[in-house]
């Protein structure tokens, strides 16, 4: 007997949140050593929630890494250590030493030596160290053209760099996870989210988030042409002296002077929904980094940054 | 509208994948952009750095070029191709859309089979000056090869024909030919011009004799839900959960159909049956429950089962109702697309993964490889990039198996290279072959189950299967 079974009996979001889950589960089961990256931001959250859920009744099989280029916001690392507490997770810091050896500050060298030394060579340093045959991230699509392109499981040779002209096909939800000694994978389990799904997915489950995401009035100055939160003493002082209050927030959060604040009233995650569906700008656009040179991201992607 | 509603609306929403297929030429990657753009999901630091990029690489002259808002890679930009397989997402009130925007040159073919693989929908654009080119016939086959059972034809550049009824009809006549030909079920035309947004979003006012939907329209209220046997439960273990020894889950994503508490169920290939003792929907987890358990279950969802009796299920075996099993066999007639530079050697040792398991074989004969512009079959020994064969496929192992045609995920695998460990090829499972079917009920002797019990605790790196 044939009866009609009604595909679409899962919403967009439970079928996104059942991909993901798929995309864990094949990690553990496919490799030796998987670490999970975990950058604090509404993305970790909502892939550490899926990875919770995977793995139910059991613990995370895998540590979080967290690459801290000791220029997060302040409420980043607190909110770190409080949920690696309440979940009970293993979580690794790893920040270059060479990089604080030689103070570099975001200030004084610019985005893109900063990103390299802090983030790329540190993300490398903790990778090696660590052996990790796959890199679990949080990267989607719809942020930036080059990661349209990018697979669900992406190849990395040895030096960690993605070659985007010779990436294997991916097809159905068969994963090649074949990899030789050396080699790892990077894998994006909510590639196909977009920034919409994860504030939906956040606000119906209830994911804690850091509160920087939300409205508050905070001390802000212009730099590089956006605004940027007075985090600590180490912003220079000649800038400290033009901070102004201002009601904002942050779409996304990274290093703190890398990281521009959007004017806004947003209290609540309805309201920064509502904000994001009037917004006229992409959530990256408060990203220093991407804006460097033309074709930015791909070229650190290539080099080995997420 | 107020917010809550409008967040109570999205949260139920469905899905939709859709390819889009056409060449450089066909205002493919003009199209998306054009959707992306109307729609509202391109932002206004996208479009300005579109437009910047649009004086340096752009091809519309003044306008500003949609194809660089989507053609993602440098190199791409550069030469004004779409060379790989991106990924667009957009949404309207009722739907999520992820678009697979693939190349349509004949050499990245392996690129469309990759794109084509997970889409429920296709869009054929045709360039209405030109007809149903070579390529289309091209493009049409592997829609019609990966199982997609919806094709709009996007009949584009009507601009340039003065919106003539006569040209889209002509052409509209021409591919229903082509599609009975392909055996494609359904197919929905539209005239349109993607660089100018005539029937992309809104109803063109240059068409007054058309009155389908606009694409938009059109996508939006398409019926895709598929005829399936409710009772046909396909469950590919893909891990093994066990915290402690009171909990052995098994953990994987239901390929079709559903199940519930209580069902009686066989694990494939080796026929041990028991009852479902418990399930775990994880989308239900919750962090303040990390136990919570349902009755009832169904495709797509990830789930854990536990059983009433200690069966002996592992990664790569398929779970399914005792009542309705599928064959199970070694030797398989499949629909074969070689996606490697070196070519496929007969008798060489491959991986072979279907859902979750992983298993060696080879290919020991090409039935005829096809060509993908004119359907004509060959005889050949080899197959190189992008080649479509016929070909028999022999496993060191037997795995339960479904044709593709009733079940994509279960009738699906890729073909690893052992050495390179790079996807070489990618294929659909026809049917078993005839002849070497085997019955899953096969009795063991006590000897031979002992034996095997004790390679298995003795020698586990030998990798050896449970009876």
């Amino acid at each position: 007997m044939n009866k009609k079974v009604d595909l679409s009996t899962l919403t967009h979001l439970k079928q996104l949140e059942a991909e993901s889950i798929h995309i864990l589960r094949e990690v553990v089961a496919e490799f030796t050593n998987p670490v999970m990256m975990y950058s604090v931001g509404k993305d970790s959250s909502v892939m550490l929630h899926l990875a919770m859920k995977a793995f139910a009744p059991s613990k995370l099989p895998f540590p979080l890494l967290h690459v801290d280029t000791l220029w997060k916001f302040r409420e980043m690392i607190e909110f770190r250590d409080q949920r690696a507490k309440d979940l009970g997770f293993d979580l690794i810091v790893h920040s270059n030493p060479e990089g604080i050896e030689m103070n570099i500050s975001p200030f004084e060298h610019g985005s893109k030596v900063h990103t390299d030394i802090m983030k790329t060579q540190a993300l490398k340093q903790a990778l090696n160290a660590g052996g990790y045959d796959a890199i679990i991230g949080g990267a989607r699509r719809d942020e930036e053209k080059s990661r349209a392109k990018e697979r669900i499981f992406s190849f990395r040779d040895k030096h960690h760099r993605w070659d985007p002209k010779n990436q294997r096909p991916e097809l159905w939800n068969v994963y090649n996870t074949a990899i030789a000694k050396g080699e790892s994978v990077r894998v994006f389990p909510i590639s196909n989210w977009t920034e919409l799904d994860i504030w939906q997915y956040i606000y119906l489950e209830g994911i804690p988030i850091p509160s920087l995401y939300f409205a508050k009035e905070q001390s802000v100055v212009e730099y590089g042409g956006t605004k940027i939160m007075v985090d600590d003493e180490r912003m220079p002082a000649e800038l400290r002296a033009t901070a102004k209050k201002e009601m904002v927030r942050f779409r996304t959060l990274g290093c703190y002077p890398l990281t521009g604040a959007i004017n806004s009233t947003a209290t609540t995650l309805p309201e920064i929904i509502q904000e994001m569906l009037l917004s006229t700008s992409s959530e990256r656009e408060g990203r220093l980094i991407d804006k460097d040179q033309e074709g930015a991201m791909e070229l650190k992607k290539v080099e080995g940054y997420f | 509208m107020d917010i809550i509603n409008y967040l109570k609306e999205h949260e139920n929403k469905d899905m939709l994948r859709f390819l889009t297929c056409g060449s450089v030429d066909d205002g493919k990657s003009t199209l998306i952009g054009r959707m992306l753009y109307d729609s509202k999901m391109i932002f206004d630091d996208q479009l300005a750095a579109a437009e910047s990029e649009s004086k340096k690489y752009g091809t519309t002259g003044e306008k500003i070029d949609m194809a660089l808002l989507v053609d993602g890679l440098q190199s791409e930009r550069e030469q004004g191709i779409t060379i790989d397989v991106a990924y667009r997402f957009f949404a309207t009130e009722n739907r999520k859309y992820i678009i697979a925007d693939t190349p349509g040159h004949e050499q990245y073919t392996r690129n469309m089979v990759t794109g084509a693989s997970t889409a429920d929908v296709a869009i054929i654009l045709i360039d209405a000056r030109k007809s149903i080119l070579t390529q289309t016939r091209r493009h049409s086959f592997i829609v019609s090869l990966l199982g997609i059972e919806h094709v709009i034809v996007a009949i584009n550049k009507m601009d340039l024909v003065d919106f003539s009824e006569d040209r889209f009809n002509e052409i509209k006549a021409a591919y229903s030919a082509l599609a009975t030909e392909l055996g494609i079920q359904n197919t929905y035309y539209i005239p349109l011009s993607a660089l100018n947004g005539d029937n992309v979003v809104d109803a063109s006012e240059h068409t007054p004799w058309y009155h389908g939907k606009p694409l938009l329209g059109l996508l939006d209220t398409m019926d895709i839900s598929k005829e399936e046997k409710a009772e046909s439960f396909r469950f590919p273990v893909q891990y093994v959960n066990r915290p402690n020894l009171d909990f052995r889950g098994f953990c994987g994503t239901i390929a079709a159909g559903r199940v519930k508490v209580g069902d009686e169920i066989t694990v494939l290939p080796s026929g041990k049956t028991t009852k479902v003792k418990s399930i775990i929907n994880a989308g239900d987890i919750t962090e303040a429950n990390r136990s919570v358990t349902t009755e009832e279950v169904f495709a797509p969802m990830a789930i854990t089962i536990t059983t009433e009796d200690e069966v002996d299920i592992s990664r790569g075996d398929m779970i399914v109702h005792t009542a309705s099993l599928p064959s199970v066999s070694n030797h398989l007639k499949v629909m074969l697309v070689w996606m490697d530079e070196k070519p496929m050697t007969l008798e060489r040792t491959y991986d072979i993964k279907r859902a979750t398991s992983v298993i060696a074989g080879s290919f020991d004969k090409i039935n005829y490889k096809i060509d993908v512009n004119t359907y004509e079959r060959m005889q050949v020994d080899e197959l190189g990039l992008n080649d479509i064969a016929s070909c028999k496929m022999l496993l060191t192992r037997p795995i339960a198996s479904d044709a593709y045609s009733t079940n994509r995920l279960t009738g699906s695998f890729i073909v690893v290279d052992r050495i390179s460990n790079n996807t070489v090829g990618a294929g659909m499972i026809v049917g078993v072959s005839r002849r070497d079917i085997e019955t899953v009920t096969k009795e063991y002797t006590q000897a031979e189950i002992e034996l095997n019990a004790y390679i298995r605790k003795h020698f586990p790196q030998w990798d050896c299967k449970a009876i």
